[in-house]
């Protein structure tokens, strides 16, 4: 992709040199550019493309030909009259409205003990948060199906043995087994990136408020949490746009439970669409709406949050 | 100064032992059923070791298909091991480029940069694998390898790692000993990105061992497909083939352990790089 600019004739050192620092940060970036452009910016105008398109069978004399008709926008009416499509929507944001404030919670509560002097072993006990983050999630959905399947599981057994029948794969509790699964998951990173934040402030504001003799909980509430209000912020805001992607603990749940169907979430009506309803065009719009709804949500979550930031100033 | 008081510290450790034990019950019994065999697995308490069959139950997971588990990991190495020391190289090499020079075009990428942070990889899992059927890449290796080195997080990141651990001064001192600029990013600034570079790559290298639904919807060839598709699929076969669970179970064992063991040799990386990082953006 770049040649060798070190091999040159010594004369024309000067001349050529600044000749390289105009040229260096194109050739630099070239192989970024161009990837860029094929595999995100042509992905999404192909989808746009086939979109607006269907696939038309043309019966008369021409054999099985199919053929490709521009069909406007009934593409997406079709999928936002999928209530399928439409309900998966408002289940991400049902799961959305639960996982997200609880993983949050768990993160924040973490990464203030590991600041605070609490507790002992923090190495430890970090390292054994983090490590879920790096079992991948359909590994770490096969894993937890194994401790939720009655005959395997020993939480189940534990539960019934104390005279509790726990149906984690219910109709009604499947959602909240998939979020205890993205909990156990993500907690680890948003812990880190929170707590890197509070290793940031500066101690002498702790040895202040210790002298006006403000306990640790006061502390990790009045002083500490207001100081890591960005790092929240985007770990929110990442959380929200995972939300809205759920794909892979759903879609492996599905060879142990029926009760997750194939348009269980957005993504999975996108996969569903594509792949065994064979309508490259539904699944296509569906996917721009869903990258719309993301990118609408993120937006709105900034605003509201800046909004708040001012107000509190 | 006076350190917390004694309910603070008996409360912080329940809440530890509480935390310990939801994050790694589950690893623990991952261990435990992987060296049972699978009546065991039905009939003796799952916290607790029964017969020790672990080395048969990888005999078997070597054998199962002819030995397809294996192909699979190594599938997942080149994807995820390959493609995220590519994808690291890029982003690196790209974000230097955005801080250290100024020319024209400069923000247009930047802009770009940021803009694509917003869309989320899966969102363009679909897309993608409609462009790879209008290429002919569908079904292919570089079908999945190729899309997963373009990361603007990892542009970004190399952008804030260059510009707060490469001084131009010494770039500049580097070319007027007549150092190309090829030179000056390979012998000098790429030594000092050095510690950001390994952050970029250990979430590159977890983002892409995570990646699911694009292999799920490009490939068909199952001698083409990473380890957590050939797991999942197997998975979805044990409803109907009873010795397939415990084979499932050894495989997620296997395939977590070489990424876990790099994440606790790294740990100074991840404890300390991706959050400067994030925090700087």
């Amino acid at each position: 992709m770049s040649t060798g600019t070190s091999v040159r004739p010594a004369g024309s050192r000067r001349a050529l040199r600044s000749g390289g620092i105009r040229w260096a940060p194109y050739v630099f970036l070239t192989p970024f550019v161009l990837l860029f452009l094929v595999f995100l910016v042509a992905p999404i105008v192909t989808a746009l493309y086939t979109s607006f398109f269907a696939v038309e069978r043309s019966g008369l004399g021409f054999g099985n030909a199919n053929e490709s008709v521009f069909v406007g926008f009934d593409n997406y009416v079709r999928a936002l009259s999928d209530s399928g499509f439409v309900s998966s929507f408002g289940r991400v944001l049902l799961f959305g409205v639960v996982q997200v404030p609880v993983m949050l919670a768990l993160s924040i509560a973490l990464a203030l003990v590991f600041d605070s002097a609490v507790v002992r072993w923090k190495r430890f006990f970090q390292l054994s948060v983090f490590i879920p983050y790096a079992v991948p999630a359909v590994v770490a959905t096969l894993l937890w199906g194994f401790l939720y399947q009655p005959r395997v599981s020993p939480i189940v057994e534990l539960l019934e043995s104390l005279g509790v029948s726990a149906n984690f794969l219910a109709p009604g509790t499947v959602l909240w087994s998939i979020a205890n699964v993205t909990i156990w998951s993500v907690t680890g990173v948003n812990m880190i990136i929170i707590f890197a934040a509070l290793q940031t402030v500066p101690r002498d504001m702790y040895e202040a408020a210790r002298l006006d003799g403000a306990g640790e909980l006061r502390m990790a509430l009045q002083i500490k949490l207001p100081m890591v209000l960005p790092a929240i912020f985007l770990t929110t805001l990442f959380s929200i746009i995972g939300t809205l992607q759920l794909f892979n603990e759903p879609m492996t749940l599905r060879s142990i439970t029926s009760n997750v169907t194939g348009d269980y979430t957005p993504n999975m009506s996108v996969f569903t669409a594509t792949t065994l309803g064979g309508n490259i065009n539904l699944g296509s719009a569906m996917a721009i709406i869903l990258g719309l709804v993301t990118f609408g949500l993120s937006i709105l979550v900034s605003v509201v949050s800046n909004r708040r930031r001012g107000a509190t100033r | 100064m006076t350190g917390p008081s004694r309910r603070a510290r008996l409360l912080g450790w329940l809440f530890m032992i509480a935390v310990g034990l939801y994050f790694l019950a589950p690893v623990y019994w991952l261990i435990v059923a992987s060296t049972k065999s699978t009546s065991d697995l039905f009939s003796t308490p799952g916290f607790w070791f029964a017969d020790f069959n672990l080395w048969q139950n990888l005999v078997d997971l070597s054998q199962r298909d002819g030995g397809i588990f294996w192909r699979w990991m190594l599938n997942s190495v080149i994807y995820s091991g390959l493609g995220s020391v590519l994808m690291t190289f890029i982003s690196v090499i790209s974000g230097y480029a955005l801080a250290m020079y100024e020319f024209r075009g400069r923000r247009i990428v930047l802009a770009a940069v940021i803009g694509s942070m917003l869309v989320p990889q899966t969102v363009l899992a679909q897309p993608t694998y409609t462009l790879l059927v209008e290429i002919g890449l569908s079904n292919t290796m570089l079908g999945v390898l190729l899309p997963s080195l373009v990361y603007p997080f990892g542009v970004m990141l190399g952008f804030v790692y260059a510009r707060s651990s490469v001084p131009p001064e010494l770039l500049e001192a580097a070319r007027m000993d007549g150092a190309s600029e090829w030179r000056a990013f390979f012998s000098i600034a790429l030594k000092l990105l050095s510690p950001g570079s390994v952050t970029i790559l250990l979430f590159a290298f977890i983002g892409s061992w995570n990646n699911f639904m694009l292999p799920l919807l490009v490939l068909s060839d199952p001698r083409l497909q990473p380890v957590t598709v050939g797991l999942s699929g197997w998975s979805q076969a044990a409803i109907t083939i009873p010795g397939l669970q415990t084979l499932v179970i050894v495989g997620a064992l296997v395939s977590i352990v070489p990424i876990v063991v790099v994440f606790v040799s790294l740990q100074r990386y991840w404890r300390s790089g991706l959050a400067a990082g994030g925090l700087k953006l």
